[in-house]
């Protein structure tokens, strides 16, 4: 690292978790600090979290104290107070710990030029976690404009192990080309101890592990000094949390932390681990990153790990030694589970890791770019044009787009030129782009930023405790007097104010929240080892008994399908006709397939009446028998039928919110009014209807597609699924369900047919049963 | 397109927020809130300029489909002061077109002023058939009322999927419309705001396919919804 920085380069720094890289990558700094003092900005960090850059400026001003050198140190994030902030900008420390959104807020700043004059090195930290997203893209124009105010300065990034650190490299690098970027290998840790463990031998059909481990976590806990429970979703968090405390009869610490907690909740767990208080935190992936844990001597997955990468980042959490393995144990929640855990475990062993799936620069996110620089100051077009091609995410944007997207911030980037005169930006008797109102720079600060949340309410205690948010969504079902669990409490609701869940703790027993949060899709590469592992019987050896016993029976009646096979299996199940696609390409793209499929069901008259999708199979079942499933698994589905269903799902108007408040279409909050908790102004749903009949070709919309088709649809694996029907499907037709096709109905979450006609039928349902129960009870909520 | 005897009057409650009174030969629509998105753009949203020629192509269908020899908007025609003068020229022409052919009323709201409005009357209130026609509910009003204001909206829940409707509410004498308009939002029905304009038992109505859905807007209700 030292020495690639001597030589002027730029470098990226890939290592094991817990080997200690965050400060190697301060060493140069400290060195030339060292040697030669300056009351200038010198380094500036960036980390994807928050709490990261405060536990950086603590490593780092200790040691730096310590060795009396003469090196200023100080953190800038959302929550510096505004007087530090300004006076960061004109007397800077040496070093300053920041995060994307406010790097990119400063830059949006007049002083920013001034401020990051003399430049000399950029760190970016855990850069495995966020380059491929849009903070990333973020981050990568960011750099590109740091690049023009102090060009000497050198990059350098921080990674965990990845599987293709070139694409790293040229996300680092100032032309998109890898090789301008030097690639240094960090210590490798000691291989980590990962077992798979399956209480009393047992391994359920269905479900996500909670209840049935408990007993067996709780001896673990027991038996070490600190243990992180990592579970997949925040409601499975609470139940696991939940089964703990009903046996913990020598009532050990056990705490709970996720994304959904309160600030205070949250920092009550980390000081508890901290001063070593702590037992174990029940966590999920608002864990992964980040902040040294001290003491961990054991990691249990609940459910399987859905990637290689994942599940490495939450077993470095423990040991931080490179010369002790690290120690972890897995606990598959149901059969299928089991085999991903396997794969994992292979994958792991042989050193191949989850590729990243890198998409093109986002639009909406280059519109809040251009937004933030001129705020700063006045902009050349072709000037700009060329800077934000240079950076990777960006490479190929053509000069058709940026205009778009210019045109876009300028006045909304509609056909129709009736928003001329109210211009945010315009273009001067200079050539320049300039703001041509001081408030929309004040609108910019106020909204400028990546994350999007669906609208949230405060969990509170009539004191004003804050306990943390729910979704609205959840929030919204909720009435006085029902109760539902959370950050590990029963608590009953009392009422709701204004964007406040107004609570009191209850011994009923409680509801579990159920969270929006997305789905994290098993990878590609780990359902290409489930899929090798299920079909060779020397494998099946080292199952457990009840896992190949499993497989035996499929095997026997009906058959286990070669790696590049699709196995379609139809059968009768209580009455009904199903069919069970085992193609292993993850929650989403069988989601997906599943609306696609009854829809033509519908068209064909086979009166379809539901799905169910998990990562590894989607079933459809419904009146009458499939006879032949190769026209419905059609790859013509994807050009047509696709795109219309997508168009009218849900999952493009939710992609459309995020786009429509990132791009700064709609504001999160106004310039003195007040915030209201509902951070959306406008229905973004109804705005996307008017645009979507009248200007189907508008910027956002394209953008929005962008995110749907890779994110929430995966339309690239949904056409690698459908090309392997056409050319391996193998359909078997079978009296019963076959073993293999029993998870999948024994699943939660089945999706009705939905649709004008079912919506209807829905609503009228409700309203008998309401009419039912209500004669007289109108009181008003 | 479901009747719904109110005073002894029938009324066909539409799903869009429109309601056909066949013997007063008159369409009513409240909270159009036409030039809503050019008021935002002022301020640097840049809502699609499209609002206004949308919702004028919606009435103008619904119009069209009922035969309509009045058109009686009530209230927040337009969403702002500025909103008539500057009414985008495709959605004027749209309108101008149904002038020609209906007779106009605007009665107006808290938001716009049309009474300045090249066609039409504009009226603060009126009575048609014994029933008075408003922009906002009255507290002290004693004979049955139309009113709309309110842009109410229903949200429910039941087998795992959610529905948002806009609906109309009825009360006693009381009846408040849904908004009409492409953009405007709406507001929980069970918003006080709602329940101390209508001051007794408020039940939404939910024009569905065959007939109209009731949902006594109770704590029963907001345990489903």
């Amino acid at each position: 690292m030292l020495e690639a920085d001597r030589r002027g380069e730029d470098a990226l720094l890939v290592s094991a978790t817990g080997s200690g890289k965050t400060l190697s990558g301060f060493l140069p700094t400290l060195a030339e600090l060292a040697d030669h003092p300056t009351d200038r900005l010198h380094t500036l960090y960036v980390s994807p979290l928050k709490a990261l850059t405060n536990d950086i400026e603590r490593n780092l001003s200790g040691p730096v104290a310590e060795m009396g050198l003469p090196i200023t140190i100080e953190s800038r994030t959302g929550d510096t107070g505004a007087s530090v902030k300004a006076r960061q900008r004109t007397r800077p420390p040496n070093i300053l710990l920041t995060t994307p959104e406010s790097l990119s807020l400063l830059l949006a700043h007049p002083d920013g030029e001034i401020l990051f004059a003399d430049l000399r090195r950029v760190v970016i930290d855990e850069v495995h976690a966020f380059a491929s997203t849009k903070r990333g893209d973020l981050l990568a124009l960011s750099l590109a404009r740091l690049a023009k105010i102090a060009p000497d300065h050198r990059r350098a990034a921080l990674s965990a192990t990845v599987a293709d650190p070139d694409a790293y490299r040229r996300w680092l690098s100032r032309n998109n080309d890898a090789d301008n970027v030097a690639l240094v290998r960090g210590l490798d840790m000691a291989a980590p101890d990962i077992r798979i463990i399956s209480p009393q031998g047992h391994v359920p059909w269905a479900g996500h592990s909670a209840r049935y481990a408990a007993p067996q976590v709780m001896e673990e806990i027991k038996a070490h000094r600190l243990t992180l429970v990592f579970c997949n979703t925040r409601a499975l968090a609470e139940l696991t949390l939940q089964e703990l405390w009903s046996i913990n009869t020598e009532n050990l610490p056990i705490g709970i932390f996720h994304g959904s907690l309160s600030l205070e909740v949250r920092q009550r767990a980390e000081s508890g681990i901290a001063a070593g208080k702590l037992r174990a935190l029940v966590c999920t992936s608002a864990l992964d990153l980040g902040v040294d844990w001290g003491d961990v001597d054991l990691v249990i997955q609940m459910g399987a790990p859905k990637g290689t990468a994942r599940l490495l980042q939450r077993i470095g959490r423990s040991n931080h030694r490179a010369d002790e393995a690290s120690r972890a144990f897995l606990i598959p929640g149901n059969r299928f589970e089991y085999l991903e855990a396997r794969a994992a475990l292979d994958a792991i062993a042989e050193g191949v890791l989850d590729a990243e799936y890198w998409r093109p620069g986002a639009l909406d996110v280059l519109a809040q770019h251009i937004m933030a620089l001129a705020c700063a100051g006045p902009f050349d077009e072709d000037a700009l044009f060329a800077e934000v091609t240079g950076c990777a995410p960006y490479s190929d944007l053509t000069r058709d787009q940026f205009g778009q997207v210019l045109h876009f911030v300028a006045d909304g980037g509609y056909a129709l030129s009736s928003y001329d005169r109210f211009q945010r930006i315009r273009k001067g008797a200079d050539g320049l782009w300039h703001v041509s109102h001081p408030r929309f720079i004040t609108q910019h600060r106020m909204n400028a930023g990546i994350i999007v949340e669906a609208p949230m309410l405060k969990v509170r205690f009539r004191n004003g405790r804050v306990l943390g948010q729910l979704e609205e969504n959840f929030a919204a079902s909720l009435t006085p007097g029902d109760t539902f669990r959370f950050s590990g409490l029963d608590l009953e609701v009392e009422a709701i104010k204004d964007a406040d869940l107004i609570v009191r703790a209850t011994t009923k027993a409680a509801l579990i929240p159920s969270y929006m949060g997305a789905r994290i899709a098993l990878t590609t590469s780990l359902s290409d080892r489930v899929r090798a592992l299920l079909y060779d019987p020397e494998e099946h050896n080292r199952l457990p008994p009840e896992v190949r016993d499993w497989l035996e029976a499929q095997s026997r009646q009906s058959m286990l399908p070669a790696p590049d096979q699709l196995l379609v299996e139809t059968f009768p199940h209580e009455g009904l006709h199903h069919m069970v696609i085992h193609s292993f390409e993850g929650w989403n793209a069988h989601q997906s397939l599943g609306m696609l499929i009854t829809q033509r069901m519908e068209k064909g008259g086979l009166n379809p009446l539901g799905f169910v999708a998990n990562d590894y199979s989607l079933a459809v079942y419904g009146l009458r028998k499939i006879e032949d499933p190769g026209t419905l698994l059609d790859a013509e589905v994807i050009d047509s039928e696709l795109i219309e269903w997508v168009q009218k799902s849900y999952l493009l108007k939710r992609a459309f919110r995020e786009v429509a408040v990132i791009g700064g279409l709609v504001e999160r909050h106004h310039p003195g009014r007040r915030k209201t908790g509902k951070q959306v102004t406008f229905s973004t749903d109804l705005i996307y209807d008017v645009l979507q009949k009248h200007e189907p070709d508008h910027v956002l919309l394209r953008a929005a597609w962008a995110d749907a088709s890779t994110r929430l649809v995966e339309v690239g694996r949904l056409s690698r699924l459908l090309d392997r029907a056409r050319a391996t499907m193998l359909h078997v037709d079978l009296p019963q369900v076959s073993p293999l096709a029993v998870p999948s109905l024994v699943m939660i979450g089945r999706e009705r047919v939905a649709g004008g006609a079912a919506e209807e039928t829905l609503i009228a349902e409700l309203e008998a049963i309401i009419a039912d129960g209500s004669t007289n009870d109108h009181a008003t909520a | 397109m479901v009747p719904h005897l109110f005073h002894g009057e029938t009324l066909h409650l539409m799903p869009c927020g429109a309601i056909w009174w066949p013997a007063a030969e008159a369409l009513l629509v409240a909270d159009l809130h036409f030039g809503k998105a050019r008021f935002f753009a002022a301020t640097g949203q840049f809502l699609p300029p499209y609002d206004s020629v949308e919702t004028a192509i919606q009435l103008a269908d619904r119009v069209a489909r009922t035969g309509a020899q009045r058109i009686i908007c009530l209230g927040d025609s337009f969403h702002d002061a500025d909103g008539a003068a500057h009414l985008a020229p495709d959605a004027y022409e749209v309108l101008a077109g149904l002038a020609d052919r209906a007779e106009w009323i605007w009665i107006t709201g808290n938001h716009d002023d049309a009474a300045h409005f090249t066609f039409g009357r504009a009226v603060e209130e009126m009575t048609l058939r014994g029933v008075i026609l408003r922009h906002e509910a009255r507290a002290d009003c004693t004979a049955p009322e139309i009113s709309g204001h309110f842009h109410p909206k229903i949200r429910l829940r039941h087998r795992g999927t959610a529905v948002s409707r806009r609906c109309f509410l009825v009360a006693g004498k009381r009846m408040i419309m849904p908004a009409f308009g492409a953009l405007t939002g709406g507001l929980d029905v069970r918003h006080p705001a709602i329940h101390k304009a209508m001051g007794e038992p408020v039940t939404a109505l939910v024009p569905g396919t065959e007939r109209l859905l009731h949902f006594p807007v109770t704590q029963r209700l907001a345990a489903c919804a």
